[in-house]
């Protein structure tokens, strides 16, 4: 079944992508990020059958770093929301210098 | 400097000669001294200043032809003496007195060797370039042929150091000047010691720098500094074929030592291209050191420059510096034919050429140095068909007869200034039509200036017929027998081409007899045309000026004693005394021109062809003296203008017109146009400078469209990113 | 694994494949939706059968701290924003990008796709197949589930793990910072 997890995960990977390529919402974006994790976390869990429980341990740390991420990242789109009114990734480029 | 020199082996290295690195050294260090002296002088503002010369010159001497002659004034007597003046007095003639000393001691020891002393002692102070397949070290070659040259800048310098202590006291840059001609001394004997081209290359750019500053030694006034200028930018021209032929020489001989070269010369094919290519570019660069034609326009502008540098530099010294050139390289001019028929053809032109403008000419000091001019084509003449010894030993004399007359003519300015001087008058003070009858007011400069006259006109028993006659006989007896006759040059036979020289020169010997006769009815004969009130003044230099032009008239007089041909059989004294001397150094070298055979004529064509050349030069006086009338002289004020040829010959055929619009205005148009519209302005600055300027914009500009700020624009970018760097993995 | 029984296999592949089909059709569904309520919904889907899979691979410790953090958790939150700033209205427009968009987006998908399932070929060639010997009862019983995770985490990465506290404290304040509502005197 390794074979068939790790070709899920990459499926699942692109799917997220081309979720963030479609997609203008910020926090649709954001969960796209979450999906992409979630499939790197699959080829982690499956690849730790084959070379011990450090594969696992990342995954928890993952899960740590998607946990801050999600907190720092959603308070940043309230805030943006709070100011512009939108949460549309296409009227937001504070980024430009 | 080292004093423990390694021990060549060679016999000189136990002698005086060790102190060869002296000879240059002491004058080096003349001119530090005087240098630093100079250097407080300009520090401290006040009669010491150098540029109140300008001031002083400006306030008291007009200059009607605004070529600044009137510089040569040294009487001011309202200008106080330089403070170290007479410190400067002591270092600089003293240094050259040291260093004659050294030189004559050496050459003793040279001559007690005798015959052991056939090969040159190198002596090697360090390695200068050591390079991969070239190196080349500073060292110094002591031979026969240096030793004569050593002898003359020396000796010849010690005396024209001296006349300048009294020709230049009252000069506010006074220790300035002496400075300059140690500098030169230094660069002159480097020169002519070094053992290498390159090292013989550092002191020809040397003596063209002094002889750069020299010429603008009043640099205040814009023609002298123009003057100064064209010597530099000519002699540039002429460093270029002198570059071109140590690169040919490295590329092909692998060697750019003298000994090398002239060993490496020996195995490359008779008249062939590379020996051909070398010697000519060699030539260039004698041409533009020793003003040949097309090169000789700097020589008479170099005259605004003091008149004891003219001596030195401009008539006995830096411009025999060709002449030396060709006959050091003598091995490698005698592998090639056509070089040497070259540099023959061009002496002998430039003699008749110079000797023509010669006639016409109004400045004293013009007058000589186209006579200098037309010298050098005769010392060029000599070396040319092979005939080293006779073209060095015309140098030698040269140098005595024409420094002799170079400081008469010095001597009759300081006099003219002085007395233009004490009336305030603005006459040029150089103009021959403003003397006449000089020899009433200076009777030793008069007898002196005679001796040397008759020296350069050829008339026995003066230096200069000795050393006149052995070239042109030379050229004669080439005619038959040697490898220039067997030549071809341009398509024409080289017998034929000797005879148009052998022509040529004696037209030019005419022509010198009756310019320098001319000179001197003008200036020291007929009545005088300086002014009533300016008569009283007129008077001889004082000693320390005259001592040495006595030294010099007495070598004038017997300087052919060097070398009596071989004719007098040694009823006067050794005979051939310089050729047996410079025997091991161009001895081959000229045995290869006449294919070993002894280069004598028979007894009756010599004495036949020294007659020709007494009866030419004899007719020559004569003809100035029956022809030209000094009592209907005109001073310059009141002379009508001159016509025809007169005119054109006044105006040296127009030749420096003709090079302004054929070589300098067009260089100066293409430089304007081409190189500073079109490749400074239009390439450099504004496709390299502004486009590259302008091509970072547009990067820049695209760049900060690729950074719009939208999150999404950046994702895209990414994944295409990441699909490059996985592709470029996955189709390994 | 435990069970001897000869449908075992069988019955772990179905599972295996039904939990695998569910979620790329969650995932797709999820890219899809135009509300992000339906869209957090489908997304907690996916993390569900994702936590199924787990299970199956013998990570059952991951497999519940997925339930609990991720789905419970993680997933929570988003959907709050998501509430709190009242989006998904019907009337909004949709935030999908245009047909050129969703189309190269797709082609660069499967280029990407397929790059890493080349990649993954050429990488892994003969070593997918599962060495038997790991995950034998023994094994499993002798460290249990937790217990290697447990030694790789407080030993091996015990610094990694201290800094994962510090970074979750600055999250906190750091999402407390910029949360919060900018009064009249501090604003700028």
């Amino acid at each position: 079944m390794l074979a068939e997890s790790l070709a899920l995960s990459a499926l699942l990977f692109t799917i997220g992508v081309v979720g963030v390529l479609t997609r203008r919402n910020a926090i649709i974006i954001f969960m796209c990020v979450e999906l992409m994790l979630n499939a790197v976390n699959l080829s982690f869990v499956a690849l730790s059958r084959l070379y011990g429980a450090t594969g696992q341990v990342f995954v928890i740390f993952v899960m740590t770093v998607a946990a801050a991420e999600a907190a720092v990242g959603l308070a940043i789109i309230i805030a943006i929301f709070r100011h512009r009114r939108s949460v549309n990734l296409e009227d937001i480029n504070l980024l430009k210098g | 400097m080292q004093t423990e020199l390694p021990h060549t082996g060679h016999p000189l290295a136990d002698s005086v000669a060790r102190f060869v690195w002296l000879l240059p050294a002491l004058p080096l260090l003349g001119f530090a001294l005087n240098g630093i002296l100079a250097l407080r002088a300009a520090a401290t503002p006040g009669p010491a200043d150098p540029t109140a010369a300008s001031h002083d010159a400006h306030a008291h001497v007009a200059h009607p032809s605004g070529d600044g002659h009137g510089h040569d004034d040294a009487a001011g007597h309202h200008v106080a003496r330089h403070p170290s003046a007479s410190l400067v007095s002591l270092i600089g003639p003293g240094v050259l007195a040291l260093t004659f000393g050294l030189a004559v001691a050496i050459l003793f020891a040279m001559r007690d060797l005798g015959d052991a002393m056939h090969a040159p002692y190198v002596q090697t102070l360090f390695a200068w370039m050591p390079t991969g397949s070239l190196s080349v070290d500073v060292a110094f070659q002591l031979d026969q042929l240096s030793m004569v040259m050593v002898l003359i800048i020396s000796g010849v310098g010690f005396l024209i150091h001296l006349f300048s202590v009294g020709y230049m006291q009252d000069d506010p840059g006074y220790p300035r000047y002496f400075a300059y001609l140690n500098l030169f001394v230094f660069f002159m004997l480097l020169l002519v010691l070094g053992a290498s081209y390159p090292l013989m290359f550092v002191g020809w750019e040397g003596v063209g720098l002094c002889s750069y500053l020299l010429i603008g030694f009043w640099f205040s006034e814009k023609a002298n500094a123009d003057a100064g200028k064209k010597a530099f930018i000519v002699n540039r021209i002429g460093d270029f074929g002198f570059l071109v032929a140590m690169f040919l020489m490295f590329a092909n001989l692998a060697t750019l030592s003298f000994d090398g070269v002239g060993t490496a010369a020996l195995e490359l094919p008779m008249g062939g291209t590379l020996a051909t290519a070398i010697c000519l570019f060699l030539f260039l660069g004698a041409v533009g050191k020793s003003a040949q034609i097309p090169l000789y326009v700097w020589l008479p502008d170099a005259m605004a420059g003091p008149t004891p540098v003219s001596a030195l530099i401009h008539a006995a010294t830096m411009v025999t510096a060709g002449v030396y050139l060709v006959a050091r390289s003598a091995t490698l001019f005698s592998m090639a034919p056509v070089a040497q028929l070259t540099v023959a053809v061009i002496g002998a032109l430039t003699a008749v050429l110079a000797a023509t403008i010669g006639l016409k000419q109004w400045d004293i000091k013009k007058v000589l140095a186209y006579s200098t001019v037309s010298q050098l084509g005769y010392m060029f003449v000599g070396v040319g068909v092979g005939a080293y010894t006779a073209g060095v030993f015309h140098l030698m004399t040269h140098a005595f007869f024409k420094a002799l007359l170079f400081l008469g003519s010095g001597s009759v300015i300081y006099a003219m200034h002085q007395a233009y001087h004490a009336t305030h008058n603005h006459e040029d003070a150089q103009d021959m039509r403003n003397m006449g009858g000089l020899r009433r007011h200076m009777p030793v400069t008069f007898g002196l200036m005679w001796i040397a006259t008759l020296a350069i006109a050829g008339i026995p028993p003066f230096a200069g017929f000795f050393s006149k006659d052995e070239i042109l006989s030379s050229v004669f007896a080439r005619t038959h027998g040697s490898t220039l006759a067997d030549a071809s040059w341009l398509g024409i036979p080289g017998s034929a081409v000797l005879y148009g020289v052998y022509a040529l020169g004696l037209a030019a010997a005419l022509m010198t007899a009756i310019y320098m006769t001319r000179m001197m009815l003008y200036t020291f004969h007929g009545p005088n045309r300086t002014g009533e009130l300016e008569r009283g003044h007129l008077k001889e230099a004082p000693w320390i000026m005259t001592g040495p032009l006595v030294v010099l008239g007495l070598l004038s007089l017997v300087g052919g004693w060097f070398n009596l041909p071989a004719i007098t059989g040694g009823a006067l004294g050794p005979d051939e005394a310089l050729h047996h001397w410079l025997e091991p150094v161009v001895g081959a070298s000229t045995a290869i021109v006449t294919n070993g055979e002894a280069a004598h004529l028979s007894h009756g064509t010599e004495l036949a062809l020294i007659g020709a050349a007494v009866l030419i030069a004899a007719a020559g006086i004569a003809i100035a003296v029956f022809r030209l009338k000094p009592a209907d002289l005109k001073p310059a004020k009141d002379a009508p203008a001159e016509q025809g040829l007169e005119k054109t010959l006044l105006n040296k055929w127009y030749v420096d017109e003709a090079y302004d619009k054929a070589v300098v205005r067009p260089t100066l148009g293409i430089s304007r146009i081409v190189l500073w519209k079109g490749v400074d302005t239009g390439l450099i600055d504004g496709l390299f400078v502004n486009g590259t300027g302008l091509l970072m914009r547009a990067f820049g500009w695209l760049g900060s469209q690729l950074q719009s700020g939208r999150v999404g624009t950046y994702a895209w970018a990414l994944l295409l990113g990441a699909i490059a760097v996985l592709s470029a993995f996955s189709f390994r | 694994m435990t069970m001897g029984n000869q449908f075992y296999p069988l019955l772990y592949g179905f599972t295996f494949y039904f939990f695998g089909l569910v979620a790329v059709a969650s995932a797709v569904l999820f890219v899809t939706r135009k509300s992000p309520v339906a869209a957090a919904l489908w997304l907690v889907n996916v993390m569900f059968c994702l936590a199924a899979l787990y299970i199956m691979l013998d990570a059952q410790f991951v497999g519940a701290i997925q339930v609990l953090v991720y789905a419970g958790a993680i997933m929570v939150v988003f959907v709050f924003v998501v509430m709190l700033l009242n989006l998904g209205h019907p009337s909004e427009l949709s935030d999908i990008r245009g047909k050129a968009g969703r189309i190269i987006a797709g082609v660069l998908g499967l280029a990407l796709l397929a790059e890493v399932m080349v990649l993954a070929r050429s990488q892994f060639p003969a070593q997918l197949t599962l060495p038997a010997a790991v995950t034998t009862d023994a094994a499993l019983g002798t460290a249990g589930i937790i217990g290697p995770i447990a030694a790789s985490l407080f030993r091996q990465y015990l610094l990694a793990f201290e800094l994962t506290s510090i970074l979750l404290l600055t999250a906190i304040i750091g999402a407390v910072v910029i949360g919060k509502k900018r009064g009249p005197t501090d604003a700028g």
